[in-house]
């Protein structure tokens, strides 16, 4: 399938910002190499306060690699990346208090309950005494846990545990939410319900968000501003009416294919 | 500090939890205070040396605290596949008191699997020379668990799955144990056993507790002991630190 003849003149802008809109995440000429192999390759965007943005791209795009940069885990080659105006390289702790995240993986304690790895996690957030125990019996109300808050983690269903693995992500009250893969392995119901509390989040409390996902028409429906990554640069940028006209499809999952091939990719 | 706490006792009520963990770990030197102790005790005897479970035991409570200490290294690997790791390395925390709150938790579990050894020992008989060295063993029995907490957190830092420290583990810990005068008196050694053990960090632990559990003169004396371990302490807490900092997840 061939690209319709505009794509190749795709300026890369720099998404939608209106003036006096703070910008939460700012990422500037990135470029991260791993000895001789450029992971990712002079990437540039903004994602301004209260949106949802969604990062996506093939296995091996360079999206796990810009995720890990943009959330202090991995030391950036070149560019800049301020996290609410905080340069990652130099404010490492203050950016880490300004997002949560939810891993891909468990990153719970199983052995713990939830009360106990939220506690656990208030104590890494320095958040102490009333404030603490109020911050988690509201987040834990808040995912419909709180009567299960005893319980070892092990017990938990993989939607319970997604939920607590939210609700810890947000103990801290953190201004940016990066989710990677939230929806990974679970059911329907779960689904909707997780992307019910993200906008809710977003609307009610102007959370932004930055998420990843495979699940294309998730993010058709929930993401504000789409840019789609790979081969480590970013091929195409915009809502995701804009990415449908851009490729004459009417899915986001057809857009998608069109930007970056229709070839597996083994990451 | 709070951060130090935190992983510190995550460390111990996890092992204070497992009931069948608490009797299945200290096993080992059970064992072989009983077939040996028992069962070569009288060639021992025969041969001049003594008792051999008063030989032993200061050993056992060693052997306990260097395999338990180590180990707690390979929980290391287990919260970096599993992914707990990764939400303490994403928080705004010093790396180093991560690092410290972990070790010291692995180093108290065990001290404290030290501890019931000794109980176990003294059941079947084994007395220290004196009351009042007691106090004295049981900070030693701390400093040797430090060390290979330390050593432990510090393998774990290099490599990313079990086999691989398991392979170590085989390859270090083992002949720490082995060649390090714990089972057989070092004196009656050929000389390059002696050198071997010269060179074996938890020697130096054994000797230590032999000195002051046992009250008996010692190959290495109670003073180099107490130097070297504390030397080494120092070393594999900043080696273990610098690794653990360096891990990328």
């Amino acid at each position: 399938m061939s690209l319709p003849k505009n794509v190749s003149s795709l300026s890369i802008h720099e998404g939608p910002k209106s003036a006096g809109t703070r910008e939460m995440i700012s990422v500037h000429n990135l470029v991260k190499k791993f000895g001789d192999v450029t992971a990712v390759a002079d990437i540039s965007f903004c994602v301004p306060e209260g949106q949802i943005f969604a990062f996506l791209g093939p296995n091996g795009a360079g999206k796990t690699t810009t995720i890990k940069i943009l959330t202090t885990m991995l030391r950036c080659t070149e560019g800049s990346v301020r996290i609410d105006g905080l340069d990652v390289a130099v404010s490492q702790d203050k950016v880490r208090r300004c997002f949560g995240i939810v891993f891909q993986d468990s990153s719970l304690d199983d052995a713990m309950s939830a009360y106990e790895n939220l506690s656990f996690h208030a104590v890494l957030y320095g958040l102490k005494g009333q404030r603490r125990y109020a911050r988690i019996e509201e987040v834990l109300r808040r995912f419909d846990l709180w009567e299960r808050r005893d319980e070892k983690v092990s017990k938990y269903s993989t939607g319970m545990r997604r939920r607590l693995e939210i609700a810890r992500s947000l103990l801290h009250t953190p201004r940016i939410l990066f989710l990677d893969e939230p929806s990974a392995g679970l059911d329907p119901q779960t689904r909707s319900y997780l992307w019910k509390q993200v906008k809710a989040l977003n609307e009610n409390e102007g959370v932004t968000v930055f998420l990843t996902t495979h699940y294309l028409e998730e993010a058709e429906r929930v993401a504000d501003y789409i840019a789609i990554i790979d081969h480590g640069k970013i091929v195409a940028q915009g809502t995701a009416s804009n990415l449908k006209e851009l490729t004459e499809m009417t899915t986001l999952d057809d857009a998608f294919v069109v930007l970056t091939g229709s070839s597996i990719r083994d990451g | 500090m709070g951060v130090i706490y935190a992983h510190w006792n995550r460390q111990l009520k996890s092992y204070l939890h497992s009931g069948p963990r608490i009797v299945s770990s200290i096993v080992q030197p059970i064992f072989y205070l009983m077939a040996l102790g028992f069962g070569l005790g009288r060639t021992f005897e025969q041969a001049g040396q003594g008792n051999y479970v008063q030989f032993l035991a200061p050993a056992m409570l060693a052997m306990i605290i260097l395999f338990s200490a180590f180990f707690s290294g390979i929980e290391l690997l287990y919260d970096r596949r599993f992914g707990f790791l990764r939400a303490t390395m994403v928080a705004p925390v010093s790396r180093l008191s991560i690092m410290l709150g972990r070790t010291m938790g692995g180093a108290t579990v065990a001290w404290i699997q030290g501890v019931l050894v000794f109980i176990f020992c003294t059941l079947v008989g084994y007395r220290p020379v004196s009351l009042r060295t007691v106090p004295l063993a049981l900070l030693i029995m701390a400093l040797i668990a430090i060390v290979f907490a330390a050593m432990g957190t510090l393998v774990g830092s290099l490599f990313t799955d079990f086999s691989a420290f398991q392979t170590v583990t085989n390859f270090l810990a083992m002949p720490f144990f082995f060649f390090s005068g714990a089972l057989f008196p070092l004196t009656n050694a050929p000389r390059l056993m002696v050198w071997g053990a010269m060179s074996d960090p938890f020697a130096y632990g054994v000797d230590a507790l032999r000195a002051v559990l046992n009250g008996t003169s010692v190959p290495f004396g109670l003073s180099l002991d107490l130097a070297i371990l504390t030397i080494l302490a120092s070393a594999a807490i900043t080696g273990g630190a610098y690794l653990f900092s360096r891990i990328e997840l």
